[in-house]
């Protein structure tokens, strides 16, 4: 019991990272049908945003609640504007040509940020300064849950919740949301379509860089390839919970986190090793595509002509 | 008001509309009939810039409007109302008029004229917090139109409002459209329904194969012995 416990919190934790990053890949794919493949090194370059931040403020050796959220925000709003960047001069120009030309763009663009984080700041992990003291709770048992785990929860809850509200109460919501239907028609309403679509790669980008950052507070270490493996976990979690589909990029996130750590906990049972734990997120894309291919919440996806 | 000069569009090699003029006045209710494919929806993609022409212009109050972005010319007063499932089927019926307002941020005046749309169409207000996905074909149309009224455009244009609609529900949507016309608004109507288009309007024309074949009065034209055997099956 006790080890269920404590698998299922720390599955619920990175779950709640993989989360945050799903929500970027299922909006991109509600509004442009494009996976982004770059997504997964944005929540890599709000990892470095953070480390940079916390570095040169001084947050690293004085920490606090302060110095954390600014290092969190900053790290958002860097990630935000970069996630723009890449949409307003790599995407845009190709998205009038086929949809292959797009996601070819986005794999490369995804090469090109992996190895300019890794010329301009090397290969070698960093250590992510602990802006929060860090402490083990015992819930019961040997479970336990520690500080930044319980800080992954709430700021991961907080920005959902806020993204909810963005999406259904605000005019800009509204307008992602008509965009995704039937882009033209949207345009006939004068809404700025390119400005919504630049404001979702912002809002996208800005949570996974939030992801970067709450996951550096758990697990210190960060290098230039630490979005390729998580992102794809992310986007195997949007797929899942149904691509495009909001709700299911969470249900998604969560499930996908919970799977891998229990295989690391009860795997070696039924003999699976706990080093398979990377293998499970794709396990269970096979399983998806091959019995529901539209995910857990999606409708059956009607591609548009 | 609205004059498109000497238009040709093509998609690719294929030529869609040829050297197309026609114009509308202010005040004017015109209509565009012809057969499916005919190039009507084409015409009113081109002046909603969805489409650029290869050669001429399209003018609007003296302004030249091919080229400028689709989402600009709302500002300018041209609005349309797309063909049949042009709604937000993932939006309720009030955000569906609220996208409408989209270009608009005068609280009192957005939701004077949310009551405008519910009183022309009543059904609608029943159907307010419904997604519009949920709506009968008719229902849908009348979003349609009532959203294309939201930002209160001098030119609208209506693209088939009648297609694959119940002949009550027809009858209320062009009762709307002389209501419209009422209030002043100058609508281009394009429709294949040409018996009633052409008795609900004061000019027409003959859309074929992406040419203009006739033009007139539409009194006149629903007399003309051709339109009658081509359009009106007399």
């Amino acid at each position: 019991m006790d080890t269920f416990v404590q698998q299922l919190i720390n599955g619920l934790t990175i779950g709640s990272i993989y989360a945050l990053i799903a929500l970027g890949y299922t909006m991109v794919y509600g509004i442009l049908r494009l996976i982004n493949f770059a997504h997964g090194d944005i929540y890599m370059v709000g990892a470095y945003a953070g480390f940079i931040l916390a570095t040169s403020l001084g947050f690293a050796s004085d920490p606090s609640a302060f110095g954390f959220v600014v290092t969190l925000v900053g790290a958002m709003a860097i990630a935000a504007a970069i996630g723009m960047a890449i949409e307003r001069f790599a995407y845009r120009p190709v998205r009038k040509f086929s949809k292959m030309t797009t996601l070819i763009t986005a794999i490369g663009m995804s090469l090109l940020i992996e190895y300019l984080f890794v010329f301009f700041f090397s290969g070698t992990p960093r250590s992510f300064p602990q802006l929060l003291p860090n402490d083990n709770i015992t819930l019961f048992g040997n479970a336990t849950i520690s500080t930044s785990q319980i800080l992954i929860f709430v700021v991961s809850i907080l920005l959902m919740v806020l993204l909810q509200y963005i999406i259904y109460k605000t005019k800009i919501g509204k307008a992602m949301r008509a965009v995704s239907f039937n882009i033209n028609s949207a345009k006939l309403m004068g809404i700025n379509t390119d400005f919504v679509i630049a404001f979702t790669f912002a809002l996208g980008s800005a949570l996974a860089a939030a992801g970067g950052v709450l996951t550096a507070q758990y697990n210190p270490k960060i290098e230039p390839l630490m979005g390729i493996i998580t992102g794809l976990k992310a986007f195997v979690a949007a797929v899942l919970g149904g691509i495009g589909n909001i709700p299911g990029a969470v249900l998604g996130g969560l499930l996908i986190g919970a799977a891998e750590t229990l295989v690391v906990g009860y795997g070696s049972y039924i003999g699976i090793p706990s080093t398979y734990r990377d293998a499970v997120a794709f396990a269970i894309l096979i399983l998806v595509l091959l019995l529901r291919p539209a995910g857990l919440l999606g409708s059956n996806v009607q591609e548009k002509v | 008001m609205l004059t498109l000069e000497n238009v040709s569009v093509s998609y690719g090699a294929i030529e869609a509309l040829t050297d197309i003029n026609l114009e509308v006045g202010a005040g004017e209710v015109v209509t565009l009939i012809g057969a499916n494919g005919a190039g009507k929806t084409t015409t009113l993609r081109t002046i909603t810039s969805l489409l650029n022409p290869r050669i001429g212009r399209v003018m609007f109050e003296g302004k030249q409007i091919s080229g400028i972005p689709a989402h600009k010319l709302v500002p300018m007063g041209i609005a349309m109302s797309p063909e049949g499932r042009g709604v937000f089927a993932n939006l309720t019926v009030r955000e569906n008029l609220e996208m409408g307002a989209y270009i608009r941020s005068d609280k009192k005046g957005i939701a004077a004229d949310m009551e405008r749309g519910f009183r022309m169409f009543p059904r609608l207000k029943e159907r307010e917090s419904q997604k519009a996905g949920t709506l009968s074909g008719g229902e849908q149309q009348m979003v349609a139109m009532a959203r294309s009224l939201m930002s209160r455009p001098r030119l609208l244009l209506l693209d088939e409002p009648s297609l694959g609609l119940a002949p009550l529900v027809v009858h209320t949507i062009f009762e709307a459209i002389d209501e419209i016309r009422a209030e002043g608004t100058t609508i281009l109507l394009v429709e294949q329904n040409a018996n009633a288009a052409l008795h609900h309007s004061d000019r027409a024309y003959v859309l074929e194969s992406g040419r203009i074949v006739m033009q007139g009065d539409s009194r006149e034209l629903a007399n003309d012995p051709r339109v009658k055997e081509a359009y009106l099956g007399e």
